[in-house]
This record gives C-alpha cells, structure tokens and sequence, in this order.
C-alpha cells in the first residue's frame, strides 16, 4: 500500500469515529469536537484525491488543497459560532447537556456545525 | 517495505487513536488536550501528502486556534454539574454499525479508484506564468477561485457578528470575554513578552512568501492572532471593547479591497475578480497583506468570544 492509500484508509476511519461521536455524545462539547473530527477525515480524502492526482511536475492537485484550505477556515468560524452557542445555553439554563429528555434545547446546538 | 512506509503506518495507527480517544474519553478537558495533538499529527500527514499550504493551516487553525476555542470551553463547563447522562447500549451499538458501513463505504471509493483520475493540475499550472504567482494553492485560492476566497472571508465576518449577537443586551459594544491571568514573573508573561516580535515578523513573513512558496494570508494571519492573543491572556494588552472603530475597520479592510479590486476588474479585464495583464501579482500581494490582518483581527476576536463586560468609564 502506497502512502496516499493509507491516509486515505485513516480519512474513512475518522469520518465514521466522528460521526459516532457526534450522534452518539450528549454534551454539545463533545458533538463540537466530534464534528471538527469528522471534518478532518473529510479533508483528508480531498488530501489523498489531490496526491494522486498529481501531475505537472506538482505533489498534488492544487484545487483541492486550495478548497481544504478553505473549508480548514470555515470549520473554524462554525466552531466557534457553535462553542459561544453552547456557553450561552449554559448561562441561560445551566444545562451541559441535550439529553432526549430535554427536546426543546436540541435544535440550537446540532444546527450549529452545519451553519 | 521502505522505513517511510512503516512510519506512514505508525503516523495512521497514532492518528487513528488520538482521534478515537477525543471521542471516547469521559473527561472534556482530556478529550480537548487531545484534540490538540491530533491536530499536529495531522499537520504531519498533510506534509506526507504534499500539501505544505494545507499542512501550515491545520498546525495554525485547526489544531493551535480551534484547541484554545475549546479549552476556554472546557475549563468554563467543567464549572456546571455534568447530568451524566449517555446514549444507551443498544443504541450506541446500532449507531458504531451504521457508521462502521460508512467508513467501509469510503475505504472501497478509496481502494478502488477510477481508472483515469480526473486532475486539474496541468491547467493551473499552465496558465500561471500569466499571474506572476509561484505558488499553486495562491493561484487558485486568488486567481482561478477568488470568488470562494471572497465570499470565505464574509463568512468568518458572519460568523463574527453571529458571536457578537449572542451578548446579553447591556453588554452590547463591551470587551470580550477572555481570561486573563496577568501574574507578573510567571512563564506565560515571560512567553508573552518574548514571542511576539518573532511571532509577529514570521506571520509577515508567511504573508509575503505565500505568492511564491507555501504560506499565505490564512496562515499569516492566524500566527498574528495567536500573538495578540498571547499578548491579551498575559495581560499585557487590554482586549479591545467591540465597539472600537479601529477595530471594526481592520475586520472589513481586507473584504472591501478584494472586493473593490474584484469590482474594477469589471473595467480593466471585463470580468467580475478579474485582474489586468501584468498587474496580477502586485494587486494579489495587496489583497493578500489586506486580508492577513482582517483574518488576523477575525480570527482573535472569534476565539475570543462575545462581549461580556462594559469597560469601566
């Protein structure tokens, strides 16, 4: 196996740890963290994409990379939408949590990654 | 197999359980230092795969600036009772198998490519030369897609006014809510004094080179919020209240020369982002040193949070 296969085989892996952690935790910190790590599996398929699509003398294509870099960007301004969010949900209810027996605070947190 | 391989797989297995221990951890603060070691790990694996540009933003952002978001978050919630409360067996287990078939349905798209993979290497790298550039990501990022590069920006001002709005009322225009641990003769103060001269002149320095070599805006400019940052937590700056004009203008400078810049190209190149022949790189390296400070400006008061006290008259 050459190296982009193994990141690429790593990327797939995150995305499911990730998405496990982002369904599965019930504190909005913890989908936070999750979300950002099933990002980067995300980002890093484009990565392994643009390895093996190098050509012209380059590593890799650099469209994707330019788009990851991008999107590296954006994960962060919708983490910290998401983080703020959360830590006003605590000043307004004290609550650290979206347990399902809480449904009307659910919707704020989980819409935030997607922002 | 080579001793680059062995450490590609050693790199995979490290990544892999770092990853799954921000995940499965009880602890957030633990999960979170974590997070911030994945986040270098993978800086790592993007220099194994050729992407420096994208290997410095994940070393900068996503795993020094997004690690600093999340620790305050931590250490704030750790203050509040946590219920305890966890997703049941059954659940969790139909959840690891439905995503386990999700993770095996993007390793086949990975063991199995296409035939031809489509690349757009040789058509970026063709039509360089005319830009002046050096750098491919730069090409890209400012010439072939400056469009998303633009509208990235206004996103990070978006999501900024979307922190500021949550401030209660009667904090409105007051001075984020950052910690400050200002003990004099302690390592951070020492820390905070000696980094940001060098801190400052190698976010210029990735700024500059970004045209030619790995670097750019993005990166410059988070090394720059990391030092305002340093500076503010160390309390040898005092964190700037929202309201403050200088402030609000450094956010928009970078956006509104893009974007009069993008709206001249209408008149010189009859194209919206279009730059005239031969002045392609000086006006890209001007946008770019525009750009570095309001993402440096947007980022530091992103990781600092919404306002939480009136300055004292």
């Amino acid at each position: 196996m050459n190296t982009a296969t193994w990141f690429g085989l790593c990327g797939a892996a995150l995305v499911g740890i990730g998405l496990y952690g982002l369904i599965a935790n019930p504190e909005p910190l913890r989908k936070i963290l999750a979300f950002n790590v099933l990002g980067s599996g995300v980002f890093l398929l484009f990565g392994v994409i643009a390895r093996r699509a190098a050509a012209a003398g380059l590593g890799g294509d650099p469209v994707p990379q330019a788009m990851v870099i991008t999107a590296i960007v954006v994960a962060f301004a919708a983490t910290a939408m998401a983080v703020a969010l959360v830590l006003r949900l605590l000043e307004e209810t004290g609550l650290t949590t979206l347990a399902p027996d809480k449904p009307a605070s659910t919707g704020q947190t989980e819409a935030a990654p997607d922002a | 197999m080579s001793i680059l391989s062995f450490f590609d797989g050693g790199l995979v297995i490290l990544i892999l359980s770092i990853g799954a221990s921000t995940i499965v951890v009880r602890e957030a603060f633990a999960a979170v230092i974590a997070f911030v070691v994945y986040g270098l790990l993978l800086a790592v694996a993007w220099v194994r795969l050729s992407a420096i540009d994208v290997a410095l933003t994940e070393a900068a952002i996503g795993g020094g600036m997004t690690g600093m978001l999340l620790l305050g978050a931590a250490a704030r919630l750790r203050l509040a009772e946590s219920t305890g409360a966890r997703t049941g067996l059954p659940t969790r287990f139909a959840i690891a198998v439905l995503c386990g078939l999700i993770t095996a349905g993007l390793a086949a798209a990975i063991l199995f490519p296409p035939e031809v993979v489509p690349t757009l290497a040789p058509t970026a790298m063709e039509n360089l030369p005319q830009t002046g550039l050096g750098n491919p990501v730069a090409g890209v990022l400012f010439v072939y897609r400056a469009l998303d590069t633009l509208l990235e920006k206004v996103v990070l001002l978006l999501a900024l006014l979307g922190v500021w709005s949550l401030a209660p009322d009667r904090v409105w225009g007051g001075i984020p809510g950052l910690r400050v641990y200002a003990q004099p003769n302690s390592t951070l103060t020492f820390l905070a004094q000696l980094l940001p001269p060098l801190g400052i002149m190698v976010g210029i320095y990735m700024c500059w080179v970004g045209a030619k070599d790995p670097g750019g805006a993005f990166q410059g400019g988070t090394i720059l919020a990391a030092m305002w940052l340093l500076a503010i937590i160390a309390g040898l700056e005092r964190a700037p209240s929202i309201s403050q004009p200088w402030l609000r203008g450094l956010l928009v400078v970078g956006p509104m020369i893009f974007l009069v810049i993008g709206l001249a190209g209408f008149a010189w190149a009859d194209a919206f982002l279009a730059y005239p022949p031969g002045y392609a790189k000086p006006l890209i390296v001007a946008v770019e040193a525009a750009l570095t400070l309001s993402i440096g400006a947007a980022l530091g008061m992103l990781a600092a949070g919404p306002p939480e006290r009136v300055r004292q008259p």
